[in-house]
């Protein structure tokens, strides 16, 4: 049952075994979610730093409730109240953290790669939770996990991701945790949000929203980020809604229904409609609820030893 | 790591008596089965308690839930273990509160997977009491814990093993007890 990696940076190489014993595992810490008391003693003695150098509601209550519910010890660091305001670098204050005894260290932080940096200074076992553009393992990892949940395996279904690609941590884990369950992947979005040369990972591509429907058992539909309108990227938020909202209307031209999904925070009304994102095929809760199941299962198994 | 077969403990004909026996003697000590649930803890004691649940299904003329119960989440043995133990899935369809639970395991050896088992089932509202069922005491217990309904007493050595298998899941039914080579 012991992993092949010692941390996740990302899903970028993790092979299918891997991802596999996560995703069981978490179905059956789902199962602790839904008893009268949701804790367990599993990671008892477990002491976790929550290191949030960025905004985040869902993910970092997810990870506490996660750390909780397996009696994990949790101590929360954000940098706006921390000392990194009164000049402290970030190794000196994640060393002195250390100097306390933590076993796991969750980072969020807005630099690529700064998850890997870590894990050279400190010994611990290092969570991505989310690094700048580059990956967020853990949110692919529930999407995934919501996925199978619906149909038993991802094996050769069609997965459409839409929306802002290019600065989307969520869609580059997604395509390669996708790629390795042997789901296709279909992107789309308008040109400036599709990077270049995408399709190497190998996946496909399309400026079409009808088209991606058309092609989809199932869409992951993308934040659009309001602070990127007015930039030369998108026109603006009414254009692209237009052109690239999931509409009930639309999708009521498509042959048989498709699931609804989406990570949150959600623009109603720009990449999704409300009709949309509450209908009977929408699994953005369930992807919620899943997200803490799927936190405990890779908290237990790069954890569990220690 | 090297075995060799001591003693055949129970063949096919022999599982079946104590199994009738097992549940002749839960009815009759529950008082009926209205109040009674079964819960078997993975892996062989899960196919013991469906066993015995259907046995007691046929005697009495009712139908009985099974509960299956994965004890790893509360084990206290992650640290000393190389392997981590995989989790899977714990399923109690029914309410514990004020209900007698009969915990059934194939093997009670140090009782440590029985006191997992007892939190785990703490967690889950408060029965009246808990019972114990077990195919095998092999005694070498390292916690005060003792069964209510014992299919054979089998007094062992450390260095020995009981194997039990059963067709779910080894494909044939036999218990064995095996010397092993540490």
């Amino acid at each position: 049952m012991n992993l092949s990696i010692k941390h996740l940076f990302g899903l970028e190489g993790v092979p299918k075994e891997d991802i596999d014993s996560i995703l069981d595992t978490a179905f059956s810490f789902r199962e602790v979610l839904e008893r009268p008391i949701k804790k367990v003693p599993t990671l008892k003695g477990v002491t976790v730093v929550n290191l949030f150098f960025e905004n985040s509601t869902r993910t970092r209550i997810s990870f506490e409730l996660a750390e909780k519910r397996l009696s994990a010890d949790t101590v929360n660091f954000s940098a706006a109240s921390s000392s990194l305001t009164k000049g402290e670098s970030l190794r000196d204050t994640i060393q002195n953290l250390f100097a306390m005894k933590m076993d796991v260290v969750v980072m969020r932080h807005p630099v690529p790669g700064s998850v890997k940096l870590l894990a050279q200074f400190v010994d611990a076992v290092i969570i991505n939770a989310g690094d700048g553009t580059h990956e967020h393992p853990t949110q692919a990892l529930l999407d995934m996990m919501s996925i199978k949940e619906k149909y038993g395996s991802l094996n050769g279904l069609n997965v459409a991701i839409i929306g802002d690609i290019r600065h989307s941590r969520v869609a580059l884990s997604n395509i390669f945790g996708l790629k390795t369950m042997g789901a296709n992947v279909l992107l789309c979005g308008p040109p400036t949000f599709i990077p270049y040369g995408v399709e190497s990972l190998g996946v496909k591509v399309t400026y079409n929203l009808d088209e991606a429907l058309g092609f989809a058992d199932v869409v992951n539909i993308l934040r659009i980020q309001r602070e990127r309108q007015g930039k030369g990227q998108i026109p603006s938020l009414r254009e692209y809604r237009n052109v690239y909202g999931v509409t009930q209307q639309r999708l009521s031209k498509l042959k048989r229904p498709i699931t609804i999904m989406h990570p949150g925070p959600i623009n109603r009304g720009v990449e999704v409609d409300s009709d949309v994102a509450d209908s009977e095929h929408s699994i953005i809760l369930h992807q919620v609820l899943n997200g803490v199941a799927v936190r405990m299962s890779i908290l237990y198994l790069l954890a569990g030893g220690r | 790591m090297n075995f060799k077969m001591k003693s055949h403990l129970m063949d096919e004909l022999a599982l079946k008596r104590t199994i009738t026996r097992l549940a002749f003697e839960i009815v009759e000590r529950c008082k009926g089965t209205e109040n009674m649930r079964i819960i078997g803890i993975r892996t062989r004691g899960e196919f013991l308690a469906k066993r015995i649940a259907r046995k007691i299904e046929e005697v009495e003329g009712v139908s009985i839930q099974v509960g299956i119960l994965d004890t790893v989440m509360y084990r206290d043995d992650f640290r000393i273990k190389k392997q981590l133990p995989a989790i899977e899935l714990t399923d109690i369809p029914f309410e514990v509160d004020g209900k007698i639970l009969v915990l059934v395991d194939d093997v009670i050896y140090t009782g440590r997977t029985i006191r997992a088992a007892m939190d785990a089932l703490m967690d889950f509202g408060r029965p009246s009491a808990i019972q114990l069922a077990v195919l095998i005491d092999r005694g070498h217990r390292e916690l005060p814990i003792k069964a209510d309904y014992i299919g054979k007493n089998v007094p062992t050595s450390d260095n020995e093993e009981v194997r039990v298998r059963m067709k779910e899941s080894d494909g044939k039914d036999e218990i064995l007890l095996v010397e092993v080579d540490q």
